[in-house]
Formats: structure tokens, sequence, C-alpha cells
């Protein structure tokens, strides 16, 4: 390129080092970015203004006049360098635009839910097409709230928890400690893979025939015969959660050092001993974060419950009996079905306000993962 | 993964019987947890075969559509397809992008950070993508579905893809976007992960050579990365395929049709959420069917992923 024009020359007469000729200086980046930007916005200011354009049409700016000035004093090579880093940095901030703009419509519109009397220690009972028309035209608060919803998803998922945790545990166990890659634990390793992968509706159906099935042959018992209850649920979420147990409690029971089962078994103690007292409390840190990531995760499913524990208004306590709300299918049926189909606002409104306290539980759970992971993880064998 | 050691019998005693029962008693339960797992399995593949028989052999009359099964659910399978095939092919690159920019180009402090934020973005229950993409996503692009409809009149092709736009946006295309957006944290977690792994020694040499980082990145990031990025994207994929609350939020069902922005399509989870709740029977049968399809599809789609793997794995620098 033209390298001899552009070598720079101090005032003084003093050339600068030649190893820097042809290169840009450090604000020619900022330089181009304010103007491409103030290009848009001169743009829009003619044309009408409109924020998600202005930023389409000044990123493009950017790219194309920064890509070009680069080639020009650079090169070529330079030149589709620079192309690429603003594309990867353009798609940074795409992917952040959903993530802001998700927060911001639950916060915005979910506060105002919580915050309506009633709303967390109130279920729907009562709660019907009359009373909504009448605080959507502003006669009364907004009814209703999530009480049942909150104690259906606790003890949905606290029952899908004791399900799966064990199964999922003693599995990754045998994987680690017993099976040596044999035929078995290939196939085994192999189905959990597959479980992974199984949709969430399909094991609500799964859920939900085989307690129809074992009622058609085994008769009503205590539920009076209806699959439709909240352990219903529990066991679609347990298909769910077991593969994400088995495949984090495996991880970490396989980065437990072996030099302290052989210092174990080198004490004559015994190899269910050795797993019980030596390996699971070596790894415990790395399984209850597994854990309570597998439980935010399986506490956002809506498909799966919306199958087998129905739709509730009121509050049941008892998993094995009678439909069961959890959060997720409420702020479902408030969106699709509003209680006042010709004023759906005040039902918007509880959907928005249970998306709110569902998203602050998960992102709770998710950060209390993070917090067992690093506050309790065991100190770094010294290798 | 390293062999254990069992200890050496003669160290323990011979009136260690329950320790010997305490051992084969553990072995057995664990065991026993494992194939539990595989008799879980063959249930469910058993029960959805079972279950679909009736409405798989059924004739039309008694159908709810009318119309044989593998008439009804075609277009739901079709739908499925097509908008997870939007959601890839929009999240693939986005992704990718982002999973280049931790790994390679944000500033060490920084990529700890967006790693997080992506995580956000994982942890965020379907149900209020599908309530987001309903209420605020699909309104907002009502304006620009008028405008793709106008741009592409005329064009053959594209007026077919762009036809007559929806008013409330709430299309295939916007369900697509949203599973999309939904994926993209699995994406770029996992290449994230794989992009981190590029040998040092490859990204040095090649920057040695003269390379720009792009140049680099093309040389060693990419082709080490290769098989990774695809199982990647199988993952998400299978995710796409199978979510259910978005869809059924964001998406008025309809007839299939080629028109994404327009009124129609239907995808088979958010079909079985709609319907399953109120059915009995044989419609009941009908929508195990159209899950037993589902699996079958989910199923094959992770099973090649996870062929592609390890097709490429002896070739790969990772080993």
């Amino acid at each position: 390129m033209a390298n001899n024009t552009l070598t720079p020359t101090r005032a003084d007469g003093v050339r600068t080092n030649a190893l820097r000729s042809g290169t840009l200086p450090g604000y020619a980046k900022w330089a181009c970015l304010a103007g491409s930007l103030a290009a848009s916005a001169l743009v829009f200011a003619v044309a009408g203004w409109n924020w998600p354009l202005f930023g389409v049409l000044g990123a493009l700016l950017y790219l194309g006049s920064w890509t070009i000035v680069n080639a020009a004093v650079r090169g070529g090579r330079h030149g589709s360098n620079v192309f690429w880093a603003t594309l990867v940095w353009i798609a940074f901030f795409l992917a952040l635009v959903p993530l802001v703009s998700i927060i911001w419509t639950v916060l915005s519109n979910g506060t105002r839910g919580i915050l309506e009397f009633g709303f967390f220690g109130s279920d729907m009972a009562g709660v019907t097409g009359v009373q909504d028309q009448a605080a959507a035209a502003g006669e009364s608060g907004v009814l209703g709230g999530i009480k049942h919803a909150l104690i259906g998803s606790l003890l949905i998922t606290l029952v899908a928890t004791l399900i799966s945790v064990p199964i999922g545990l003693l599995t990754s166990i045998w994987l680690v400690e017993y099976a040596r890659g044999g035929l078995l634990a290939r196939v085994i390793t192999f189905l959990v893979d597959v479980m992974t992968g199984i949709p969430s509706i399909v094991a609500g159906l799964f859920a939900a025939g085989v307690l129809m099935a074992h009622f058609e042959f085994v008769g009503g018992g205590y539920s009076g015969g209806n699959q439709i209850m909240g352990f219903t649920a529990a066991v679609a979420l347990s298909v769910l959660m077991i593969p994400v147990v088995v495949r984090s409690t495996e991880e970490m029971l396989r980065v437990v050092p072996n030099e302290l089962r052989e210092a174990s078994y080198a004490l004559g103690v015994r190899k269910w001993r050795t797993i019980l007292r030596v390996v699971i409390p070596t790894a415990i840190s790395g399984i209850a974060s597994g854990v309570t990531l597998a439980i935010a995760r399986v506490a956002g499913e809506t498909a799966p419950i919306l199958l087998t524990a129905g739709m509730a208004v009121t509050t049941n306590w008892n998993v094995f009996k009678g439909w069961m709300m959890t959060l997720p299918v409420f702020i479902y049926q408030q969106l699709m079905r509003p209680t006042a189909p010709s004023a759906p606002d005040p039902s918007t409104q509880r959907a928005w306000g249970a998306a709110l306290v569902l998203i602050i539980i998960v992102m709770l759970l998710n950060l209390i993962a993070r917090f067992i992971a690093a506050a309790f993880a065991p100190k770094q064998p010294g290798r | 993964m390293a062999q254990t050691t069992t200890p050496p019998p003669s160290l323990l005693g011979a009136g260690d019987a329950r320790g010997r029962f305490g051992d084969s008693f553990f072995r057995v339960l664990t065991l026993a947890a494992g194939v539990l797992i595989f008799v879980i399995l063959a249930l469910v593949s058993l029960y959805l075969i079972l279950e679909s028989l009736p409405a798989i052999g059924a004739s039309p009359e008694e159908l709810s559509a009318g119309v044989p099964f593998w008439q009804y659910v075609l277009p739901l399978a079709l739908g499925t397809l097509m908008a997870s095939a939007i959601a890839i092919l929009l999240s693939t690159p986005v992704s990718i992008a982002v999973a280049l920019f931790i790994s390679h180009y944000a500033p060490a402090r920084v990529s700890k950070t967006v790693g997080y934020v992506i995580d956000i973005l994982a942890a965020i229950p379907s149900v209020v993508f599908g309530a987001w993409g309903m209420t605020t996503l699909g309104p907002a692009l009502v304006p620009v579905y008028e405008w793709l409809s106008r741009a592409s009149a005329g064009v053959p092709g594209l007026s077919l893809v762009f036809g007559t736009p929806s008013t409330t946006g709430r299309t295939l295309l916007t369900a697509g976007i949203v599973l999309a957006i939904m994926i993209l944290p699995i994406i770029t977690s996992q290449c994230r992960e794989i992009f981190i792994q590029t040998p040092r020694l490859h990204e040095e040499a090649a920057l040695a050579l003269g390379s720009t980082k792009w140049d680099m990145i093309k040389a060693t990031v990419f082709p080490f990365a290769r098989n990774g990025i695809v199982s990647a994207v199988m993952l998400g994929l299978g995710r796409a395929l199978g979510e259910t609350m978005a869809v059924t939020l964001v998406l008025a069902p309809g007839a299939l049709t080629a028109n994404l922005i327009g009124v129609g399509n239907k995808t088979i989870p958010a079909e079985i959420a709609l319907n399953y709740p109120e059915a009995f029977g044989l419609r009941q049968s009908e929508l195990i069917a159209a899950g037993l399809i589902l699996f079958v599809i989910t199923l094959a789609v992770n099973m090649v992923a996870r062929w592609i793997v390890s097709r490429y794995a002896e070739f790969s620098g990772a080993n």
C-alpha cells in the first residue's frame, strides 16, 4: 500500500519508528464509530426517529467504513480481519438485545403484579370474570394471587428431586466406580444421552400414560383412579431431571483423584465405605451444585405439568390427590385463557407478576449452585 | 478414566461377612439404579408405541381431522421442522460469533462476565420466553413483516415465503426467532468450551507466520472445532424441535403454509399442549402418536450428532 506517503514524520523532522508505518492511530476506530452513528442519526432525524433502525444502520455504516479504511491503509488482509472482528462484536451486542428486552419486559410488567395486595397470600379461589372486569374498570384492585402455584411448584419439584437424586446419584456411582467401560456401562451412558434429548412434552405424555395404565390395571387407589395429580407431574419432571443429575454427578466423581481411593483401600476400608466416606464427600460440592442446577431447570418446565397436574385455582397440599397448579402453568393459563376473556388486563398483570417471581426463583437457584460450587469446593489435591 | 484398584482379598480377613455384604449390596443397588433408567426408557418407547397404534390404524372418519393419520401428522411435523430450521439458521452464526467473542475477542476481564450473562439467558424458563414473544416481540415485528411483504411482492419465491402479513405478529417466523434466542446459549456455551481448547501452540504458530487474528482463527480454531460446532448445533436443534411452551404461546396455530409471516402452521409439541388436556379416547391416541413421531425425530437428530462426533473424533487435534 501507499506506505511512503503515510510514513509519519514529526514536526521537528525526526522520522518515527518505521515499524509503525501503515498503521492507524488509536483514535481512528472511535472516530469512525462516532461518524457512523452521527450519519445514522442524521438520516433518521430527517426520516423520523426509530431506535432499532438507528442501531442497525449505525452498525452497518461502522462495519463498512472501518473495513474500507483498514483495507485502504493497511491492506486487504487487515481489512478482512477488521471486518470479521467487527461482526463478532456486533453479534455480541445483538445477542444482548433480547436478554435486555426480556428482563426489562418482565421487570416493568411484573413489579405492578407482585406489589398488588395479597399476591403471595391468596390463590385464585373466588376470582372470576366478574371480579376481573371490576378490576379492569378500576373499581377494585386486581384480586387473586399465586399462593396455590407457589405451593404446587414447591411440592412437585421437591417430589421430583426426591425421586431423581437417588436414582441419578446411584447410577453415576455405578458408572464411575463399578462399571469399567463394559458393554452395559456403554449402553447406560448412551441411554442417558438419549434421555437428555427427550422432549419435555413427551415426558409429560409418558408420565400421564403410565399412571393412567397403572390405575386401569391395579385399580383406583388413593387418588380415586385419576392420574391427574402432583405426583404424576413429579414423575414427568424426574424423567427430565435424572439424566442431568447423572451427567453432572458422573463428571464430578471422575475428577476425584484416584490416590484418595487407593489410600482408603490401603487402610483396609471396604469399597462401599470408601465410596460413601471418601469419594462422595470429596465431590459433594460439585454434586450439590449440579443437583441445584437440575432443580432450576425443571422448576421452569411447563408442558409436562400441563399434561399431568392440570390447572387448579385453589391451594392443594396433597401431591397424591387432585389437580395442582404450578408457577409456569399459571403464567400460561393467565395469558392463554384470561379469567375474564373480555378484560384480559388483570390476568396479564398476574401472569407477569408470576413470571417475575419464577425468574427470581430460578436465578436464585443458579446463584446458590454457583455459591455451593465455589464455597465448598475441595482443596486442590497437591499433585 | 484411571483404573481403580480393588483391595487385595488377603488383607480383608476371613470373618468380614458384614463388610462383604455391604459391598455386594451397594454394588447391586447402584446397578439397579442404572438398570432402572433402561427400564424407564423402554417403558417410554413401549407406552408411546402401544398407545399410538389405535390412531395409526384408525380409519379417516374416526379421527378428529377426518383425514388419515399421516395426513394429519405430516403438516405438524413439517411445521416443527420449519420452526427449528429457522431457529438453527438464525442462531448458528450469532452463537459461533458470540462464542468467538468470549474465547478470542473480548478483553480477558470482560469475557468471564459475558459468559455469565449468556448463562442467564439459558436460565430463563421457556414460558417466559413464550410470554415475551407473544406480547413484546410479536407486535414489534408487525411493521417489519409488513415491510417484508411489500418488498418481496412480485419476487418469485420470496413472495411465497413473505406473503400476507399477520396483524398480531404471532407467526412461524416469530416462533423461530424466539427459538433461536432460546438455543443461542446452548450452542454458544458448547462452542466456547471447544474454542478455548484450541492448542495454544497452533495459534501462536499461525500468528508467528504473520497471520492476522482472523487468519489465525480460520487456520487453527475452526478446523480444530469443526465437529464440536456440528454437535453443538445438533444439540440446539434437538432442543428447538422439542420446545413446547414458547411455540404454544407465540404461534397462533393454523393450516400448513409456506408463508412464514402470515397466519398458519402448527408444531407437534404445541398441538399436544393445546389439545391433550381436553382429549380422550382416540383423540388422545392421535396426540400420543404425534408425540411418538416427535420422539423419533429428536432421537434421530441426537444420534446423527453423536455419529458425526465419533466420525471426526479420530482426525481432530484433540487427541
